[in-house]
């Protein structure tokens, strides 16, 4: 019989309580009667069959009663259902579209074989990381904790023959890269290690996407030669449609050459490295083995590696490390919004369970349990939840595409996040736990109140413990809603800042188009010259151009080309870096970005490579390494030793974006450039209108096509929108924390209104009875008003704590903003207090209207 | 309870076990073993209700105003304190009735075509 009591628990305790002695006394009955060792056991198998069918039964009915009820009680109070599923779906639909976007970028694997031992390695001077030199990796390669090293570094190629010419990304790597990754082409075949020794002119892997858009999907490409750069390269494989390595732009794979390989400049660090760990070696010993490669490294090259070591870094963390803080910020952001939406809705649950309490009475004497009561009052919990949960999904579908501007576009991955069943399973699991947590100490209470007894009419309710838990949710509320408000300030100050800051040159109608100028046609001055001349010519023709210049590349587009500078007449060591950033231009480049010229002169077409070598330096150029001297007229060199002498002096330049520090800046002249200087060759075409600049698009590229019909025309862009690009995954996470900010602070006023609500009309009487001895209207009033502002105080401060630590967590995004920023938090604290007031302000005036007479009469 | 022929119509069918319960409950008021005792008894063994489905039905049929628990017990004698008993409501006896006549009906209509032999 202990097995059939046991089993009776299966029941819902209120059922078993009811029946369960009786249906003991029955199957006491059947056993008697039943003879024989089979027989018994066939009796207790059946009863357990029947116990388990009929507890289910059993649950359902009550469940459907529950909902019934449920429905019932939500229709009859649409206006509390309604804001209850609206800040469910709010809390959990801003959860479910972070979650979707932080998966996609930094949890979910990364589609190559055994992804999780996949590592990238850097250099790592202090402070820093750098790409990697050929021996250097060389060296690495000899690392043990590998099962496999491969290297690849960035490269592009002009495609000519294919209709348009076509700029194409590229990556150069070593043969053991792809089966590295575990991904066979999907056809032909990978490289071998041998073609390496025919360098650039080996064979190319094509992308799925160029293979579909500039080849027709051409099932016969393999073996077929192609014109890259003007030679011909013979396509041996294809990639499949979902392979992308190292970025999704990348359309061209080639071999590093052998040259390349066995190359032996030190310096010459622009390699990126990644190895496979073997399995059961863990990143950390592996890390231990790298820095004891490192060391080996230090003590072969003391000068140029001094201090510097080796970072190994979890693949899947290097390509997201960019976007990280962000999206932990706005998880962060969202956990707080979801944490006051339950805080609230527990309050409103508890709020209306007091006023719900005779009719809680009166199925308790109907013969409602406590556990009935529990349970009716957690389904209805859920029910909310769910109804929240469905609308917070179709809130986070609405929210997807803004947030997908979060993923970075380093990411080796071409779909967006998307609400995919990974996700509904985490909104799923959110929703049920969201309707636990607001709906598990109403529910409590809600039978603890049995146990209070004196219900009778008249009695007062709140007070004491319960009115403890409903100002600790309170509190809750406006801390979490203070820890939102500051954050969003603080990264809202950040991103005024960086807008605010001066990039050194005008944005304003400034067309950007890169003509790459590669091939072995454009490596001689004779061929060079002409081209810029044409076009820019050509285009200075064109009605609305109002001026045009070439650079080697625009600011911000390429953030590279830092060279060691040596001004004459002073020592330098390695660790003071004196170095520069440093562009080929035509003349005019700094009238077309209206780049003030300070002192001295622009180059000029007569700067040419027989006459001594000029530039033209940024005035942080010219203060670091001449202060308080006059620079025109000083020489300084590069490492190629040619000396140059600075004519102009020019403002500086925000090289790496409004968001960093910049290196000074050094012009050089662009026909006094070497020829091997492919790189820096002036590639960006700089075009200042007085029209809107993207109305000159089909001129420009008629002017292209007549100086070089073989010429591809790529990255068309404004100099505003390149300036932009830089904040815009900032902007879009502060329109997103100043929303949540806006809802926590709304949600955190209605808390504080719900609770004085609640105080004053369950102190009706004794606020009657105090104005009747004699209280003024102006007491009443304070004493409402400093409990909320009692309840705004105790979750304030705490807040602001807690907001500090976390923008100090998030300090690298505050752009040089501090995390105790002063206006930031008198700002918050300004708007706490108008959310008190707002929140006080009907329930005080309701206190302070309140007329004795009528407090007595009904309360008799 | 005040009942209604809409209100009737609304339980039928009724699951087996209640229709059977009801008429266990026709002439006499019984305790919940006494019911499945009578049932067994009533259909020559061949339906034994099971404590659970015993019960979990008694719940419903509460809930509906089929039965009600009837305070009148048996002689002390003859009477275990622990048992409840339960008397059918005149409202049970409309449902009981109604599916009654609609099971009769049934077996008309399956006269009529042939496939009720005898008589039943």
């Amino acid at each position: 019989m202990r097995f059939y009591s046991a089993l009776l628990h299966l029941y819902p305790a209120s059922f078993r309580a009811e029946y369960g002695e009786e249906m003991r006394s029955i199957v006491a009955a059947r056993r008697r009667e039943t003879k024989g060792t089979i027989a018994r056991l066939v009796l207790w198998v059946d009863t357990t069959l029947e116990v388990v069918g009929n507890a289910i039964a059993v649950h359902w009915d009550i469940l459907r009663q529950d909902l019934r009820f449920t429905a019932r009680t939500l229709t009859r109070s649409p206006g509390f259902a309604l804001t209850a599923i609206l800040v469910t779906a709010l809390g959990i639909g801003a959860n479910t579209a972070a979650f979707s976007v932080a998966d996609f970028v930094m949890l979910r694997q990364l589609p190559y074989a055994g992804a999780d031992r996949l590592v990238k390695l850097w250099e790592a001077p202090p402070g820093g990381t750098n790409q990697v030199s050929a021996p250097v990796y060389r060296e690495w390669k000899t690392a043990k904790s590998f099962e496999a090293m491969a290297a690849y570094h960035g490269s592009a190629f002009n495609l000519v023959g294919q209709g348009d010419p076509q700029r194409l990304a590229g990556s150069a790597v070593t043969a053991d890269l792809l089966p590295m990754l575990g991904v066979r082409p999907m056809l032909g075949r990978f490289f071998n290690a041998s073609e390496a020794a025919e360098g650039n002119t080996g064979p190319v892997v094509l992308s799925y996407h160029v293979w579909e858009t500039q080849f027709g999907s051409d099932p016969d490409i393999v073996g077929r030669p192609i014109l890259l750069d003007g030679s011909p390269r013979v396509v041996i494989g294809v990639m499949p449609n979902d392979f992308h390595f190292p970025t999704r732009e990348v359309a061209v794979w080639t071999l590093i050459g052998v040259d390349e390989l066995r190359e032996d400049d030190v310096d010459n660090t622009w390699w990126e490295v990644i190895g496979k760990l073997r399995p059961g070696v863990s990143r950390e010993q592996a890390a231990a083995e790298m820095d004891l490669i490192g060391r080996r490294l230090q003590q072969k090259y003391p000068e140029q590696l001094e201090d510097v070591g080796v970072f190994v870094n979890p693949l899947r963390a290097d390509f997201s490390d960019q976007s990280r803080l962000l999206l932990l910020a706005l998880s962060g952001a969202a956990a707080c919004v979801l944490l006051i939406a339950c805080a609230n809705l527990a309050n409103l649950l508890l709020a209306r369970g007091l006023t719900r309490r005779k009719e809680i009475l009166v199925r308790t004497a109907l013969g409602a349990g406590r556990e009935r009561l529990v349970r009716q009052s957690m389904t209805e919990s859920f029910v909310l939840a769910a109804l929240g949960g469905v609308l917070g999904v179709a809130v986070a579908y609405a929210a997807l595409p803004l947030l997908t501007r979060l993923v970075p576009t380093t990411l080796p991955v071409s779909d967006a996040p998307s609400i995919d069943p990974r996700v509904l399973v985490f909104a799923a699991v959110l929703t049920a736990l969201t309707g636990i947590a607001f709906g598990a100490l109403p529910a409590w209470r809600s039978a603890a109140r049995l146990d209070l007894g004196g219900l009778h009419d008249g009695a007062r309710s709140g007070g004491g413990r319960r009115e403890w838990a409903r100002s600790a949710l309170v509190t809750a509320e406006v801390m979490a809603s203070v820890v939102l408000l500051i954050s969003a300030g603080l990264l809202m100050r950040a991103l005024l800042r960086i807008q605010s800051v001066d990039p050194g040159f005008k944005t304003e109608r400034v067309l950007i188009l890169h003509t790459a100028l590669t091939g072995a046609r454009y490596d001689t001055a004779t061929h060079r010259n002409p081209f810029y001349q044409n076009v820019l010519e050509g285009v200075r023709a064109v009605p609305g151009v109002a001026s045009a210049a070439y650079i080697t590349a625009v600011p911000i587009e390429l953030q590279g080309g830092v060279w060691s500078v040596f001004p004459e007449g002073q020592a330098t060591t390695r660790g003071q870096a004196k170095n520069a950033t440093s562009r080929f231009v035509t003349p005019g480049y700094f009238e077309t970005l209206g780049i003030p010229i300070r002192r001295g002169r622009d180059v000029s077409d007569t700067d040419e490579p027989g006459q001594p070598r000029v530039a033209v330096v940024s005035e942080s150029f010219a203060k670091r390494y001449w202060p308080n001297e006059d620079p025109i007229g000083r020489r300084f060199g590069f490492p190629d030793t040619v000396r140059r002498t600075v004519v102009g002096v020019v403002g500086d330049v925000r090289m790496r974006g409004p968001d960093r520090v910049s290196e000074p800046q050094v012009y050089l002249a662009y026909k006094q450039i070497e020829d091997d200087q492919d790189v820096y060759r002036p590639k960006d075409l700089v075009i200042r209108s007085s029209v809107p600049p993207t109305t000159l698009i089909p001129a420009v590229r008629r002017i292209v096509r007549q100086a070089d019909p073989q010429q591809p025309i790529s990255n068309i862009k404004t100099m505003s929108a390149i300036v932009s690009d830089v904040t815009a995954a900032r902007s879009v996470q502060v329109r997103v924390l100043v929303a949540f900010a806006a809802v926590a602070f709304l949600l955190a006023a209605i808390g504080i209104h719900g609770l004085l609500s609640f105080t004053v009309s369950s102190r009706r009487h004794e606020i009657g009875v105090r104005m009747a001895l004699g209280a003024q209207r102006s007491q009443i009033v304070y004493l409402i008003m400093r409990q909320g502002f009692l309840l705004a105080a105790v979750g304030v401060v705490p807040g602001m704590f807690i907001a500090y630590a976390a923008g100090r967590a998030m300090q690298s995004l505050l752009a040089g903003v501090e995390p105790a920023d002063t206006i930031t938090f008198i700002g918050a604290g300004a708007l706490c207090l108008v959310m008190t007031l707002v929140g006080s302000l009907v329930p005080t005036l309701r206190a302070a209207r309140v007329d004795p007479a009528t407090a007595f009469r009904a309360d008799t | 309870m005040p009942y209604t022929q809409t209100n009737v119509d609304a339980l039928l069918p009724l699951p087996a076990a209640t229709f059977h319960i009801l008429i266990a409950l026709a002439k006499e008021d019984r305790h919940g073993y006494a019911v499945i005792q009578d049932v067994e008894q009533r259909t020559g063994g061949e339906i034994r209700l099971s404590a659970g489905t015993l019960y979990r039905s008694i719940q419903r049929m509460l809930e509906q105003g089929l039965l009600r628990e009837t305070r009148d017990r048996p002689a002390p004698e003859l009477d275990d304190e622990r048992r409840r008993y339960y008397r059918i409501t005149p409202f049970g006896e409309a449902v009981a009735r109604a599916e009654a006549r609609r099971m009769a009906e049934l077996v008309k209509m399956a006269r009529a075509q042939g496939l009720v032999l005898g008589k039943v």
